[in-house]
């Protein structure tokens, strides 16, 4: 076999034929065979040579390919004119043609007009060198040690893994000419995204409730927004760090909302941008101030609905290996157990916690509700402190009712003795005592409207009621209306976003329900404090008159008293699917769940602003 | 005339040795001698004239001569032989042999036609004028007279049967012989005009050959005519150069009998004159054992090429105050003032300064003495360097890869500064470009009107000095009329050389970024060039296959280190600045003395051109890199080969080692980095044989030395660098297709 191609090495000369076509190229018109034989074997042997010279300058210019320009180097070697025109870096088309028993392979040259050439737009200047290093490797030269590869895995599953600094690096960045350094990283938005994403942040933090809602529900609804995911993820935890310590309350709730938005859409995948949006939900639950005037502001609101998030995102993404959500409990129980806490610190820790469930609540929080108790009792009959004391102390006083009362409900054998809670509980015990009371009551009677109990039992938003119940202890016609809900609690917890399940009206309503049972406890306190009015009427000032083709809806379907709840329910709970199947739920005629929505949000927009105003 | 064969070859046999004597001097003196060489030959026949005692067999000599002369219609020649072996010129030539020679039979009845032979040449050099022919047409033309070219596969396989009946142990040495013999009688078929018979001998045994001449017989393949061979360096270096094969004694002796029993004159000839067999007392060499060190184009390198001193050992590192006022750097400077590069800092502060015994002196070749800036240059490569992780087949380094991107194939060649801030690339386009990799911007000097209104006085003058305007990522310096091949920082960082295809090497200044000197003297393309490490001497080599080591100030090379038979692919300096290596495309390493010029060693074993070259860093090791994809190491003491890595696919292009010396680098167009355990590769035991006979048995064990291989996806690897924190740094240029 080697043999054989050695053979045709040796024997490749160029056909004769091609010498005689070449010299009648160039005017000479019978050349005699033996001049021809000579002339090919000569010719043969120096274009076999040039090309042996070229193929230096092809491995010297380190390529694999020959170029024109080699074989131009090669003649300049040898002290021939170089073949000038033929510059082309590429392949050289040659063209057969055959006819009179001849056959010949030419280079086509085609006429070209010289007015074409100057009239056609000037090509696209060709991109510049540039030197390109993945940016995390050039780091860690100036920062961190070496990484170790670990030896022995020389095959070719792992090459990869390993020469990531090689591979990923050029790899990615060829299409568009630049550099990419991982998959995960930030990706080039089009003209479209840009805009996109500038109209969506816009919107999420400007003043047009309306803007809002529609933006909240295209970032919970839109496929394929991964490409600006990361943005999101940045621009939240930065918003986060900027309005904390400018304690704009009002844009730590629309950033909020947007982190819910985000967990709403299902093509989202968010595990990866935790590290940067959960240190911002948990700021926006434990910070010890988060609003400009703390004892009328109502960042308890903002506390529980990060908290919610939280409890949210510990359900879906926590797993073995990133630990999240005993991560979490241990950041809240830390603080809690320090004696210094703030209020409002101590309130976002108890928050965060009771979201995570009755577990929780049973080993972490019931075990301290004593102790607890034995701190407000000190702030509440002792002498009298700051105002802002008070207002913490009354606020984590009705989370630690809400929450425990449920969780007491369904662990605590029957019967019910004040003497007794006051002995296991201490201070809080009386109003625990009466608190379970309640919940049992609520229990037996969703155990006859609904069959979903059972549900309710896992669920730590039964407690929801119980905060009612609270506010109840101000307002007693309040409870009803919202004991209707809690049944669906269960359901609630599983992600929203299914509206056409044959619960989830109920399961919503409860959603709203809880959430407007912080809201209207905002209201509520707020006012208990200032005037101890009602809380329902408290609440309607503030309701603007936009509302009132959502009033009319509602009104269909619930009693008149149930309207500024919804409403307070809304403000706390943006996501649109929420609204939506409240509305599908609520009425049986659906109504647009956008108009609905807007109203909604027109009205939250300026809970906020309304609720630091209407205490003074 | 097959009858006469046997006698008459003897008699050419003898004839030989005389043409042969005047060809070498002439060969020597090269292409200037070629008129003269009648005159040598004419010379050589007054001197055969001289001493006439006859020989039975001149007669049938005699007219086989002319048979053969006017086979070739050289009338006038006939006639002049006519006359003269008419006046009875016989010429008895004395035993001009060698003595491995001697005791042949033959050589006793040898009939000299020496004298006719050499009329015959002046005749016909004569009768053709002034003809431009290379030396070596003398000797050829001398066996052209025997003329049977049909005969030259008659013996040629006569050998190869013999030497595939022979022992086994003695086969694998004898079969060296088959590439150069093929060679030189296909040669010399081509030369005699006898270009059938050169093909069909051509294409009978090229198959034979070992697979790594492969390239040189593609040449070989093109080459059919006598024309063809003028201008062709490559076949006149193989007939001027005689090809080195090493070969046990037993084995030779075999040989020799065999070709004395066989009256195989023909071919006992082309190994008196054109191979140069080196006989050892010893075990033959196994099959293996020669592979690794044959395949250069002039067969091994000879044993007492490698025999010189070579003062491998590192300088004296200069004594530099370290300031103690870093925080980092206490515990380090307590215990003396650590190296620059060879940072071993497990040693004492005191055995640094006792000289290394295999050290040259320190002023051996004048070094420039050391400014401020790199005494502080110094210092901060100490500090880098005790950051710097120490690396092993446990830990390997991580490396960062540079793409040059939209370089559209036209990137030739990559270096790095030692510091690592400094990037520059030689392109196709003959530019040289040089980027920043630190944030710290590229800028000039301000213009000398510009320079004049400076506060000379200020302390930060040399901030001053700079032109704020025009700071940016990256230079290019235009001048080049070629594509740049080689590309060098000085070790200041002050200057940098650029070698191209245009000839020239130009000093281009990093401080105005212009072009300082273009050093001419190379009149053909120049591969590469290095700046020494201790600045200063700079060497080159390209085309011409002369290596040239230069000054920067002197425009005209300091030395010329010639020897190498094709052109020479890379240069590097070795550490200590007193050697300088050179890789070449006749598949050989040479290391060669800067003091004196001398080459004092010749590596062969590549069996492709070597195409790059590194020093360990102690100075003992050299690796090369080869277009087979293999990388050998090399002892540079004993001047032996110490190991094979192989793994690469294609040319190695970049190889280096690891600021320590325990890891190899090497970068390849086959898009691959490969890292290498050099501690375990260095770590082979050497007896006192083997140092004596280089003979080495290399273990096959490059699977267990190579410690990682890292993919890029479509970039060939150009450049290797370790940082001072022993970061490997890797650049080539992304091709898109």
């Amino acid at each position: 076999m080697a043999e054989e191609r050695r053979q045709k090495q040796c024997s490749v000369v160029m056909p004769t034929e091609s010498m005689k076509a070449m010299a009648e190229s160039v005017g000479v018109g019978q050349l005699q065979e033996d001049s021809c034989v000579a002339l090919s074997e000569e010719v043969s042997y120096r274009i076999k040579e040039i090309v042996q010279d070229a193929l230096k300058f092809m491995h010297h210019g380190k390529r694999r390919k020959l170029t024109t320009n080699d074989i131009d180097h090669a003649l300049k070697l040898k002290n021939v004119e170089p073949l000038y025109g033929f510059q082309s870096q590429e392949f050289i088309p040659f063209r057969f043609a055959s006819g009179g028993g001849r056959e010949l392979h030419f280079y086509e040259e085609k006429e070209v007009d010289l007015s074409d050439i100057i009239n056609t737009p000037l090509p696209r200047v060709p991109l510049d060198v540039s030197l390109k290093a993945p940016k995390e490797q050039q780091k860690s030269e100036f920062t961190e040690p070496l990484k170790v590869v670990k030896p022995g895995q020389e095959e070719e599953g792992s090459i990869q893994a390993k020469g990531q600094g090689a591979t990923s690096a050029e790899g990615l960045g060829k299409e568009k000419g630049s550099i990419r350094i991982k998959p995960r990283s930030t990706h080039e938005l089009s003209v479209e995204q840009q805009l996109y994403y500038k109209e969506i942040t816009e919107a999420c933090v400007g003043s047009c409730e309306a803007k809002r809602a529609e933006a909240l529900q295209s970032i919970a609804t839109d496929p394929g927004l991964y490409q600006m995911l990361p943005r999101f993820s940045t621009f939240i935890s930065e918003g986060v760090r900027v309005n904390v310590v400018q304690n704009n309350l009002a844009l730590l709730i629309y950033l909020m909302r947007m982190v819910k938005a985000l967990m709403d859409n299902p093509t989202l995948y968010l595990e990866k941008y935790l590290h940067e949006l959960i240190p911002a939900v948990v700021t926006c639950i434990v910070s010890k101030q988060l609003c400009l005037r703390p004892d009328v502001d109502n960042h308890w609101a903002l506390r529980d609905f990060a908290a919610r998030l939280m409890a949210q995102s510990c359900k879906t993404f926590s797993t073995t290996n990133n630990n999240i959500q005993s991560r979490i409990t241990k950041t809240f129980t830390k603080s809690l157990l320090d004696e210094k806490t703030q209020w409002t610190t101590r309130y976002g820790c108890i928050a965060g916690l009771a979201e995570l469930g009755p577990d929780v609540i049973k080993t972490l929080i019931i075990a301290r509700l004593s102790v607890e108790g034995a701190r407000i009792k000190a702030v509440m009959e002792g002498p009298v402190v700051s105002n802002i004391d008070k207002i913490g102390a009354e606020h984590v006083q009705s989370l630690l009712l809400k929450h425990c009362a449920s969780v007491i409900a369904k662990t605590r054998p029957l019967p019910d003795v004040v003497d007794q809670y006051r002995t296991d509980y201490g201070y809080l015990g009386p109003m625990l005592c009466s608190h379970v009371v309640k919940a049992r009551a609520q229990a037996a009677l969703q155990a006859q409207q609904v069959n979903r109990t059972t549900l309710t039992i896992t669920q730590p938003r039964p407690t929801l009621t119980v905060s009612q119940s609270t506010l109840g202890v101000s307002s007693g016609p309040r409870t009803p209306s919202i004991i209707k809900v809690p049944s669906s609690l269960a359901l609630m917890s599983t992600r929203p976003g299914t509206p056409t399940q044959p619960s989830p009206p109920t399961t919503k309503y409860i959603v709203m329900a809880t959430s407007a049972g912080a809201a209207s406890t905002q209201q509520v306190i707020t006012l208990s404090s200032a005037q101890s009015g009602s809380p329902v009427t408290s609440t309607v000032p503030s309701t603007p008159s936009t509302l009132q083709p959502l009033v009319k809806l509602e009104s269909s379907s619930t009693a008149g008293m149930s309207r500024p709840l919804q409403k307070y329910i809304v403000v706390s709970l943006p996501s649109s699917s929420s609204v939506d199947s409240k509305g599908s739920g609520v009425l049986p005629a659906s109504t647009s769940p956008i108009s609905v929505e807007q109203s909604v949000k027109l009205e939250r927009s300026e809970s906020p602003a309304a609720s630091t105003q209407s205490p003074h | 005339m097959a009858a006469v064969q046997d006698g008459q070859v003897e008699s050419d046999a003898e004839k030989e040795t005389k043409p042969d004597a005047s060809n070498d001097v002439a060969g020597n003196s090269s292409g200037g001698a070629r008129s003269m060489s009648p005159n040598a030959a004419s010379s050589a026949s007054g001197a055969a004239k001289a001493a006439a005692p006859t020989g039975p067999g001149e007669q049938q000599t005699l007219l086989a001569v002319l048979q053969f002369l006017k086979r070739s219609k050289l009338l006038e020649s006939v006639d002049i032989l006519r006359r003269e072996a008419g006046l009875s010129d016989e010429l008895d030539e004395s035993q001009t042999n060698d003595g491995a020679a001697a005791g042949s039979a033959s050589l006793l009845r040898r009939v000299s036609v020496g004298g006719a032979a050499a009329t015959n040449i002046a005749a016909t050099t004569t009768s053709k004028g002034a003809e431009d022919q290379p030396d070596v047409s003398i000797v050829l033309s001398a066996y052209s007279q025997q003329g049977d070219p049909a005969l030259y596969q008659v013996y040629y396989s006569g050998l190869k049967n013999f030497i595939e009946s022979v022992l086994d142990c003695h086969r694998a040495e004898l079969s060296q012989l088959f590439y150069p013999l093929f060679v030189h009688m296909y040669l010399e078929l081509v030369y005699n005009n006898h270009e059938h018979e050169a093909k069909v001998f051509f294409e009978k045994f090229s198959g034979d050959q070992e697979c790594y001449y492969r390239d040189d017989l593609r040449v070989l393949s093109g080459l059919t005519k006598k024309e063809h061979m003028k201008g062709n360096e490559t076949l006149l270096d193989f007939r001027t150069s005689k090809f080195v094969l090493r070969i046990s004694r037993d084995s030779y002796q075999l040989l020799k009998r065999h070709l004395q029993e066989r009256q195989n004159n023909q071919i006992w000839l082309i190994i008196q004159e054109h191979l140069y067999i080196d006989i050892f007392d010893g075990m033959p060499r196994s099959k293996s054992q020669i592979d690794s060190m044959s395949g250069s184009l002039a067969g091994e390198a000879r044993r007492e090429a490698n025999k010189a001193k070579v003062y491998y050992g590192l300088l004296k590192e200069p004594e530099i105050e370290v300031p103690l006022d870093d925080e980092d750097d206490e515990a380090e400077n307590e215990e003396g003032k650590p190296k620059k590069k060879k940072p071993k800092k497990d040693n004492l502060g005191s055995k640094n300064k006792k000289q290394d015994p295999n050290a040259p002196q320190q002023n051996r070749i004048p070094l420039p003495e050391l400014k401020d800036s790199d005494k502080l240059d110094k210092i901060m490569s100490m500090k880098e360097a005790t950051k710097k992780i120490r690396l092993g087949p446990d830990t390997l380094p991580s490396i960062c890869f540079y793409t040059f991107l939209n370089a559209y194939q036209g990137l030739t060649s990559v270096d790095v500064t030692d510091d690592s801030s400094l990037i520059a690339g030689g392109f196709a386009d003959s530019t040289v470009r040089v980027w920043s990799v630190t944030p710290k911007k590229l800028r000039k000097v301000k213009s000398a009107a510009d320079l004049n209104l400076i506060d000379k006085e200020a302390d930060d003058v040399l901030e001053r000095i700079m032109d704020e305007k025009t700071a940016s990522e990256s230079k290019i310096l235009y001048g080049h009329s070629g594509p740049v091949y080689g590309i060098s920082f000085s070790p200041d960082r002050n200057y940098l050389l650029s070698s191209s295809e245009d000839g020239t090497v130009r000093l281009w200044s990093l401080q105005t970024f212009t072009c300082l000197v273009g050093y001419k003297g190379h009149n053909y393309p120049v591969w590469d060039t290095q700046f020494s490490p201790y600045g200063y001497y700079f060497v080159s080599g390209g085309h011409d296959r002369i290596a040239r080591l230069w000054a920067t100030d002197h425009y005209q090379p300091l030395r010329m280190f010639a020897g190498h038979l094709a052109d020479i692919t890379c240069t590097h300096f070795h550490p200590n600045s007193n050697y300088v290596a050179t890789g070449s495309a006749d598949r050989t390493v040479r290391l060669w003395d800067v003091l004196n010029g001398n080459c004092v060693r010749i590596f062969s074993g590549h069996k492709g051109p070597i195409h790059s070259l590194a020093f360990s860093p102690n100075g003992k090791y050299v690796a090369s890199g080869a277009t087979d994809g293999r990388v050998l190491l090399w002892d540079i003491g004993h001047g032996l080969m110490i190991g094979e890595l192989k793994g690469h696919t294609d040319t190695v292009y970049a190889l280096k080692f690891s600021r320590d010396g325990e890891i190899l680098a090497s970068g390849s167009m086959d898009g691959t980095v490969r890292l290498w355990d050099a501690l375990k590769a260095f770590d082979v035991e050497t007896d006192d044989f083997t140092a004596a006979t280089g003979h080495i048995h290399l273990p096959d064990n490059s699977q267990e030395l190579l410690l990682g291989t890292y993919m890029t996806k479509s970039t060939p690897v150009i450049h290797l660098h370790f940082t001072r924190r022993n970061l490997l740094l890797a650049a080539g240029g992304y091709n898109s297709q």
